[in-house]
């Protein structure tokens, strides 16, 4: 059913279609609504055979998730920023030991200083945490992620985040078509879990490895993490066959003209500049090239659906003989460039490409359609540098007018 | 070489695993077919109180939940002497998360097991005072407050001994750790820190609480029988010396829990929603240097400029013993 939803309930209404068995978060804004909704469903009935489970922290809502997990419950959570670096042990913990807990990321900025708006700094604090982490460019995307994400996850017996832009879309109403939890039921196997803390089959789960099979418990995780993109790509594929529209996948492509998202969109050419990104810049990204193509102008777009594993061939088949890249990033890899920038250098490498990292956004800065533009057209002019800031104040920001300032005098 | 004067006792609750008892009245370790839960082939050392209370708890706690018990793990020495991969000496599924989170974890199981209407399944979670005092006080205290129903047990023998014996926030004062040495003016850890963790449970008003220690384990397993036939939180707190940690031989270290308990430092007790309602009378009063001289962590306080350190070991003795009335028997 279409329906004008926040992005919050539209996600707890997918969660709870999936019927977890086990729901534990502590509040974190932008990340709140989505918890808060998936409290008072489980009050109301509308999620049955489902614990809720207030914590006291971060780190323990990740920890009783683990519990859950281990334990043969679907489980959920949901954090964000500051909420998942408290949690950060427990976080590669979860990853190490293969349990498939699904965690929504409402992306926000990482303090000091404190900031509750947007960017992605704090899921790429934890992209070698051995989660998968999915990015959603809209509402409905972020909604059915999670679908495709238990079901990822469940098979591979590997955690999932799914990363959505904190406010940008959580808190943004929309028309969004929430699976219906008797389309859920027919799509998503139960959780049978790999290995689990049954009383029937004892097993002992999370022992000490030495030097003498650490690098292999290492090299397995990382096959496994590999086997991970046929995985998405195939799930992915089911849902879109089962609900009639795109989610997921490992890069999504858009047709060259309409800037429609489309699987079956051509590989950018060698003389297009394409634009990389992840989450919802990528629908101002869809305004602002739009008029660009329909002016003549040689521009593509790419986005990142699964960051996590990264998807190296997806991209280097999207990106076809394109050379002129630009990468539109939501977090910053201090004194270097932007985090994303990194990974699709490291997926391009040998193409001879000329890779520009455009950092935008940065706690929650609104990034303009015609800031874009203007960046794209200085791409195409060849006077694009290696690294810039988007709509960056010349002169800085003013000092502060009390406090500090007086004292210090 | 000093000679150590074990007494055996043949009779009674002291008995060694109450063989020479009735039938029904003998502990779970005197029948054949005990569960051994922490089994052979771990890797404790020689009088590790840690391994012996832990097999007892264990074992009577699989026996109370009918073979149906989930356990989570802190980090700790529990946990590194007994799953170094591939081998394992636990019988019972068993989970090791991180250092601070096992009563998360083990919240987080009886969660699942609710959801999935197992209430047959009963969940134990266990760590060291240090996973429990101090880096896992937090979500002790939260699986407390939430009154989840989880038996959490700490084996406490005052140190962070798996790291190499530093302070811990259930070191007593004057104690020489790997942190607190015992030189300068104060030797050793410093007074006025050091918290009550059977307070702090009793604060949270769950339905048990309960002290033991390994030199009355008949004690420790009816601890852990009653526990187990609650539902709700419940804490259980062990004392148990570690030759290592403490500087003692290994035979010492069931003597020193019982001078522990006799001397009035470690008093024994139950409590039932935030009430004590049971304490263990001290039999045969002793003075506490019988607890502290065999230990080489208090060496210092048997040599010059001891005597103040001494004298505050024999106000805390006496305060607890008022506070907990511990010559005076209990119903
Ligand atoms: C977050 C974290 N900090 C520190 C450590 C190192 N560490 C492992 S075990 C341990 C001490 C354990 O002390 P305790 O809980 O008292 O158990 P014991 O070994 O004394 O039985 C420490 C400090 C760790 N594993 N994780
Ligand atoms: S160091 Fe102490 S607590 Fe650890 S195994 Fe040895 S005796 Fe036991
Ligand atoms: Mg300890």
């Amino acid at each position: 059913m279409r329906e004008v939803l926040e992005g919050s309930q539209a996600v707890a209404m997918a969660v709870a279609r999936c019927r977890p068995g086990v729901v534990c978060a502590y509040p974190i804004s932008p990340q709140t609504h989505i918890v808060e909704a998936l409290s008072r469903m489980s009050r109301t009935g509308e999620l049955t055979d489902c614990e809720y489970v207030n914590v006291e922290s971060e780190f323990s809502a990740m920890s009783v998730s683990i519990g859950s997990s281990a334990a043969g419950s679907r489980t959920y959570t949901a954090t964000a920023s500051q909420g998942l670096l408290y949690m950060a042990e427990a976080v590669y913990n979860a990853a190490g030991m293969g349990l498939p807990i699904v965690m929504t990321v409402a992306n926000r900025a990482i303090g000091a200083p404190i900031n509750i708006w947007n960017d992605h700094s704090d899921s790429m604090a934890m992209r070698d945490a051995g989660w998968l982490q999915l990015f959603a460019m809209d509402n409905q995307e972020a909604a059915d992620l999670h679908v495709i994400a238990f079901a990822v996850a469940e098979e591979l017996g590997m955690p999932a985040m799914v990363c959505m832009d904190g406010f940008v879309l959580t808190h943004a109403s929309d028309v969004v078509d929430v699976p219906s939890a008797e389309d859920i039921d027919a799509f998503l196997p139960p959780f049978r879990p790999l290995q689990s803390l049954d009383v029937e089959n004892p097993a002992t789960i999370g022992t000490m490895a030495g030097p003498e099979s650490f690098t292999e418990t290492k090299y397995l995780q990382h096959m496994r993490f590999l086997d991970a993109a046929d995985v998405i790509a195939s799930w992915s594929a089911r849902f879109a066959e089962r609900f009639g529209r795109e989610a997921g996948g490992l890069v999504a492509r858009f047709d060259p003209d309409t800037l429609d998202r489309s699987a079956t969109a051509p590989p950018a050419k060698w003389d297009d500049v394409t634009v990389i990104a992840m989450g919802s810049v990528l629908g101002t990204l869809q305004a602002a090239i739009e008029p660009m193509r329909a002016a003549g102008a040689h521009v593509r777009l790419v986005g990142i659906s699964a960051f996590r594993p990264f998807p190296t061939q997806a991209l280097r088949d999207a990106v076809g003989a394109s050379r002129n890249i630009v990468v539109v990033d939501r977090a910053l890899e201090l004194g270097a460039q932007g985090v994303l920038t990194s990974c699709v250098g490291g997926a391009l490498v040998g193409t001879g490409s000329r890779i520009h990292s455009v950092v935008a956004g940065l706690g929650g800065r609104p990034i303009l359609a015609s800031s874009l533009t203007a960046v794209i057209q200085r791409a195409i002019d060849g006077d694009l540098r290696r690294l810039e800031f988007l709509d960056l104040k010349e002169g800085g920001v003013p000092a502060p007018s009390l406090g500090a300032t007086e004292v210090s005098r | 070489m000093t000679t150590v004067h074990i007494p055996f006792m043949q009779t009674g609750t002291l008995a060694v695993g109450g063989r020479l008892l009735d039938l029904e009245e003998r502990s779970v370790q005197s029948q054949a077919d005990r569960p051994s839960s922490l089994t052979k082939g771990h890797r404790a050392c020689q009088g590790c109180a840690e391994a012996l209370a832990a097999r007892w708890v264990m074992d009577t706690a699989v026996e109370e939940s009918g073979g149906k018990l989930i356990v989570a793990n802190a980090t700790g020495c529990l946990e590194v002497f007994s799953t170094l991969y591939p081998e394992s000496a636990w019988k019972p599924p068993w989970i090791h998360s991180l250092f601070a989170n096992a009563a998360a974890v083990a919240t987080g199981i009886a969660s699942a097991l609710r959801a999935q209407g197992r209430d047959d399944v009963r969940v134990l979670a266990q760590g060291g005072d240090g996973g429990t005092v101090d880096i896992g006080l937090a979500a002790v205290s939260g699986m407390f407050e939430r009154n989840d129903d989880v038996l959490y047990v700490c084996y406490d023998n005052q140190g962070y001994m798996n790291t190499g014996v530093q302070r811990s926030s259930a070191t007593p004062p004057t104690a020489r750790t790997a942190t607190t040495p015992a030189v300068g003016k104060a030797p050793g850890a410093p007074y006025g820190q050091g918290k009550s963790m059977p307070k702090i449970a009793m604060a949270h008003e769950i339905p048990y609480v309960a002290t033991a220690t390994v030199a009355d384990l008949r004690d420790l397993e009816s601890k852990v029988r009653t526990a187990m036939s609650m539902h709700g939180a419940r804490y259980l707190h062990v004392l148990v010396p570690c030759p290592v940690g403490w500087g003692t031989s290994a035979a010492q270290s069931i003597a020193l829990s019982r001078a522990a308990v006799e001397s009035g430092i470690f008093p024994v007790l139950e409590a039932r929603d935030g009430e004590i309602v049971a304490t263990h009378p001290i039999r045969e009063r002793v003075d506490v240097e019988e607890y502290l001289r065999p230990q080489a962590r208090f060496a210092h306080l048997f040599k010059p400029g001891g005597e103040e350190g001494l004298e505050r070991w024999r106000a805390l003795a006496e305060a607890n013993i008022r506070r907990f009335r511990l010559t005076e028997a209990t119903p």
